[in-house]
């Protein structure tokens, strides 16, 4: 196992046990008020700090922590869930219509800047956590269904493939028993790459307001917030962003260290 | 060549034309009505109705959409509902911030990324190119509104070297406008050389293993000549590539950094226009900012298969 495996494996899953013992246990309660208690830098009573209305940062960092991770693990959820059926059909359908009209509108998702898009998609529909995911959601398929018929059309060239084919398994039987398997490995580390992407995507949208809404915390939110305190309380901005970093960072670590482990040809260069 | 350019213009076409109909669908299901927005809830109806009909909002959906793609081809983007001035105008006043902070980060951007992927591929193994790889982790990691607000701390709040918002206007002088668009340009640029330092170390590792790259140096050339003549150029060609993809992601990452340094350009524009429910400024500007990014990838792929010709064969 390489560095960054191993790295990127203990910073995901440090924030991801943060987020889920946020669910029995935080410092203090992260929306309790403590207006004489506001803007303390970090110290033993709070390891990060109170904010301006006096919270404990480091609970709201907990339970922030669950919001990012659960927008982004559902968007990507949504790309998988649309993307590799399309990608399946698009390789067990190679050069058809459907094929066609699959891969054009990939291109097309793909040509639009996400961000304005999600932009405009929260602006219409109203900001919140949902329409976060949607908006993130609809760009990660195109990214798994190009993926997934890259890979799946190399399969359908084995040998193994055609004898599934002699032994008369249907297209989908075959896509769905031999060929999904196949491409599980590349899906699982396009999934954390994009997983960190949608950390920062939903960063982004509730930084500018069209996240998760008050009062569910969020890293985002909680940078927008620090915003104009910059000056006289630099923890509030510094800790949120450092959250977002030790993530995403952890993230893009384990999806290059997974690509490499299950990537046997790398793993035999290696050695 | 002209065959290719004809189909990648045909399906330039087509996204366009999609795009569309996509933001006029997504700003037309969009709940509340302008007009009754603009006057309040006791408006008269006689009074909504003749609102409406001065916004062009009477019309069926299929009159609406064709005028407003109509309008747009001729440069007329409709008038704002709140500021009764031609959308038009409005754009153009913000694209004259937009536009130079997109090409400044992405100059910048270019700087930081060429010498720190050529460095790295050089001595790739070695301790030099662990650094510049690990910045470049860290560089992708980083939110360019986190790392913005940062700036502000060090260089406007400490330091005082900037601004920590607005902008000056280009008629104060090039140089003071370039001064106040120099932070947010460093802010949207950074993550941007991360990725661009990353593709220019892997394209230039890749042709530093080819053959004709032994040739350079069987024939007496020394290990730096054969890498500036022969390697770095060919290195380019993919990583042009991936600059061109940056110009557009980073005028779409302006509309975030705008937010931060209170820069009136086309991404303030839009939020404005959002919590205004100016929905004809919010449809026109985000119509623009698509057509931009489908048009520079289209000249990308043009410039791309000009260059290459194996890539015209393949679609």
């Amino acid at each position: 196992m390489s560095r960054n495996l191993i790295l990127g494996a203990l910073l995901s899953s440090l924030v991801l046990l943060a987020a889920l013992v946020s669910f029995v246990w935080t410092p203090y309660d992260h929306a309790a008020l403590d207006i004489p208690g506001k803007l303390k830098t970090p110290s033993a009573q709070s390891w990060f700090g109170t904010d301006h209305f006096g919270r404990d940062m480091f609970s709201m960092i907990m339970v922030g922590a669950r919001t990012s991770i659960a927008v982004a693990l559902v968007a990507v959820g949504i790309g998988m869930a649309l993307g590799v059926p399309l990608g399946l059909t698009a390789a067990a359908r190679k050069g058809s219509w459907l094929d066609e009209v699959i891969m054009r509108g990939n291109d097309l998702v793909f040509a639009f800047p996400s961000l304005v898009i999600a932009i405009l998609i929260t602006a219409v529909f109203g900001a919140g956590a949902i329409n976060a995911i949607i908006a993130i959601g609809i760009f990660n398929i195109p990214v798994f269904a190009r993926i997934t018929r890259g890979a799946a059309l190399s399969l359908w060239e084995r040998e193994f493939i055609l004898a599934a084919r002699v032994s008369g398994k249907g297209a989908a039987r075959i896509s769905a028993e031999h060929i999904l398997p196949n491409v599980a490995n590349l899906l699982i580390v396009q999934g954390t790459i994009q997983f960190s992407l949608g950390i920062l995507a939903e960063a982004g949208l509730s930084y500018v307001g069209l996240g998760a809404q008050p009062p569910t915390p969020s890293w985002g939110r909680m940078l927008a917030d620090a915003q104009t305190m910059v000056s006289f309380a630099p923890h509030l901005a510094l800790i949120p962003g450092l959250a977002i970093i030790v993530t995403v960072l952890g993230l893009n670590l384990l999806g290059d260290g997974l690509r490499d482990w299950l990537d046997p040809r790398i793993r035999v260069a290696r050695a | 060549m002209l065959r290719y350019a004809f189909k990648r213009l045909i399906s330039l076409m087509i996204s366009l034309a999609v795009a569309s109909v996509v933001i006029f669908a997504v700003i037309e299901v969009a709940p509340g009505d302008p007009a009754s927005f603009m006057l309040g809830v006791n408006a008269q109806e006689d009074t909504l109705a003749a609102l409406r009909a001065e916004l062009g909002l009477d019309g069926s959906k299929l009159e609406r959409y064709f005028n407003w793609v109509s309008g747009m081809l001729v440069g007329d983007f409709g008038t704002s509902y709140t500021y009764r001035t031609p959308v038009s105008q409005m754009i153009q006043d913000r694209l004259w911030v937009s536009l130079p902070l997109a090409l400044y980060a992405l100059t910048l951007s270019t700087l930081i990324a060429f010498p720190a992927g050529i460095y790295a591929a050089a001595r790739r193994g070695k301790p030099g190119d662990l650094t510049v790889m690990g910045a470049t982790q860290l560089g992708i990691a980083v939110p360019n509104f986190w790392f913005a607000m940062m700036l502000v701390l060090i260089f406007a709040i400490n330091l005082r070297w900037f601004n920590a918002g607005g902008f000056a206007g280009w008629d104060q002088g090039f140089w003071t406008g370039l001064h106040s668009l120099t932070l947010p340009a460093v802010a949207l640029a950074l993550p941007q050389a991360a990725i661009l330092a990353r593709v220019m170390r892997s394209s230039l590792l890749d042709i530093l293993g080819e053959d004709f790259m032994r040739t350079a140096r069987a024939k007496g050339l020394s290990r730096r000549q054969a890498l500036w003549r022969h390697g770095v150029r060919n290195a380019l060609i993919p990583v042009l590539t991936i600059i061109g993809l940056q110009f557009s992601f980073l005028l779409a990452g302006s509309i975030i950094i705008e937010q931060v340094f209170y820069l009136p350009g086309l991404g303030r524009l839009v939020f404005q226009a959002i919590s205004a429910r100016d929905l004809i400024v919010v449809e026109s500007v985000v119509m623009l900012l698509v057509f931009a990014v489908i048009t520079v990838n289209f000249l990308v792929d043009l410039a791309y298969a000009a260059v290459d010709p194996r890539l015209r064969s393949r679609t």
